[in-house]
């Protein structure tokens, strides 16, 4: 025993060492699981106030560019909104009706930490548990899918960004109809990867991508990007695609989180139906 | 040894919230700057394994907390720790080391100073890459590597001449 003692004595930086490295290899694997660390990360008060101090400065560099992307993007939706009530009204159907379910709700907030060139893009923003901000939320901008939430404080919360090679998003083909994933790979901020695309299908270039109606978690028909190149090898059962996002994840300032309200119900019913298993 | 102690602590302090800064101070989409290893690579030459290993891993897992990525950092920082005093015996200088030694810019010169904390600097930022991407990504992460290595040496080799260093403990 004592002998034993002496070993662990002898070698104890080593064993140290170990003993740190099994904690660290722990804590990356617990932190890559989905919704699991609450406290160590950006949306920690502490933390995130830091970050909004930092972006409360650099905000003012970017004002004219953020004034100009909101306010095409307010004209859009007056057009869109005025052409939707003409429709409307030739089709008598103007009275509001309360028996109509909102099934999205959008909450908007603005971001205050954002990164594009590591490998592991998270977006912090200025919304949390106290505006209904749940994990698992999409979160899109007028421009596109920006990712979905990982995890939530009282004030603040955490998004996986779509660049980010662990995020995977069910998307379509709009002109064609064909489901595919996009998955981000790693390198070019401004480019993401349709996976999935089997040999039959002709893609071109220039083809909209939107997030699909088998999505759990964006509503569907939401842009992604627009194919950039395409190519086919001769053994390959699917296609690879570059596809140039919507989105300039480096100019990201303002965002929308998407609350499904009939999340809930849908879930409830797959689980009576198919079991918890699924 | 209290005062030691408390300059550290400021040292710490000072090293988290620069990194939190760097953050998206980002070279040709490649270039990172992770100064913060230097916290570690100039404690004095005699600290031991033990303590710069638990420094490692505290300023590791402080700077994994701005980046959103538990123990990313912090398994790379134990990493350098551990290895650190074994690379500091292999290149010790004809002579020995003076006692009380640090192993900084002034008290030992640019060369040696270069042949201390290229390596190091390049397997924790090796290991790094390559535990985020897990493996995958290795020629990009190479890339990323060695522009985030002259970044990360030239930021070093400048806050040296700016700051004024001890050169004994």
């Amino acid at each position: 025993m004592e002998r034993l003692f002496n070993f662990l004595y002898e070698y104890r930086a080593f064993f140290t060492f170990l003993l740190l490295e099994f904690l660290c290899a722990w804590l990356l694997i617990v932190n890559n699981q989905y919704q699991n660390t609450k406290y160590f990360n950006t949306s920690n008060s502490v933390v995130a106030s830091i970050n909004s101090t930092e972006e409360a400065i650099r905000s003012y560099f970017s004002l004219r560019d953020v004034n100009a992307v909101l306010s095409k993007e307010n004209s859009t939706l007056r057009n869109q909104l005025e052409q939707r009530n003409q429709m409307l009204y030739s089709y008598k159907l103007n009275q509001t009706d309360s028996t109509l379910r909102k099934q999205y709700v959008y909450v908007n907030s603005k971001v205050v930490n954002n990164t594009t060139k590591y490998y592991k893009n998270y977006i912090t923003i200025d919304r949390g548990a106290d505006s209904g901000i749940e994990p698992g939320m999409a979160v899109i901008s007028e421009a596109g899918v920006v990712g979905k939430v990982k995890t939530v404080s009282e004030h603040y919360a955490v998004v996986i960004s779509l660049l980010n090679i662990d995020e995977q998003v069910s998307c379509v083909l709009k002109r064609t109809g064909h489901f595919g994933t996009v998955q981000w790979e790693g390198t070019s901020s401004s480019l993401t990867s349709l996976k999935y695309i089997p040999r039959h299908v002709r893609p071109m270039v220039g083809d909209s991508i939107v997030t699909s109606e088998y999505n759990a978690i964006f509503p569907p028909g939401i842009f992604i990007g627009k194919i950039k190149e395409y190519n086919l090898r001769s053994e390959a059962p699917f296609y690879e695609i570059k596809v140039e996002l919507g989105q300039d994840f480096g100019k990201l300032s303002f965002v929308e989180v998407v609350k499904n309200q009939l999340k809930k119900e849908k879930e409830a019913l797959e689980r009576s139906t198919f079991g918890e298993s699924r | 040894m209290t005062r030691n102690l408390v300059t550290l602590l400021i040292s710490f302090v000072a090293y988290v919230l620069a990194q939190a800064f760097f953050k998206n101070l980002i070279l040709f989409n490649t270039g990172f700057c992770f100064l913060y290893v230097a916290f570690v690579l100039l404690m004095p030459i005699e600290t031991g394994n033990l303590f710069l290993m638990l420094a490692g891993f505290a300023i590791g897992f402080a700077v994994d907390v701005f980046y959103n990525s538990l123990g990313l950092h912090a398994i790379c920082m134990v990493l350098i720790a551990y290895i650190r005093n074994y690379w500091l015996s292999i290149i010790t200088p004809q002579g020995g080391y003076d006692p009380g030694a640090m192993p900084n810019l002034p008290s030992q010169g640019v060369q040696w100073f270069l042949v201390y904390t290229m390596p190091l600097v390049f397997i924790h930022h090796l290991i790094l890459f390559l535990v985020e991407s897990t493996g995958t990504l290795f020629w990009y992460s190479m890339l990323k590597t060695i522009n985030s290595l002259l970044f990360t040496i030239t930021m070093m080799v400048i806050l040296q001449y700016l700051l004024p260093q001890r050169s004994r403990a």
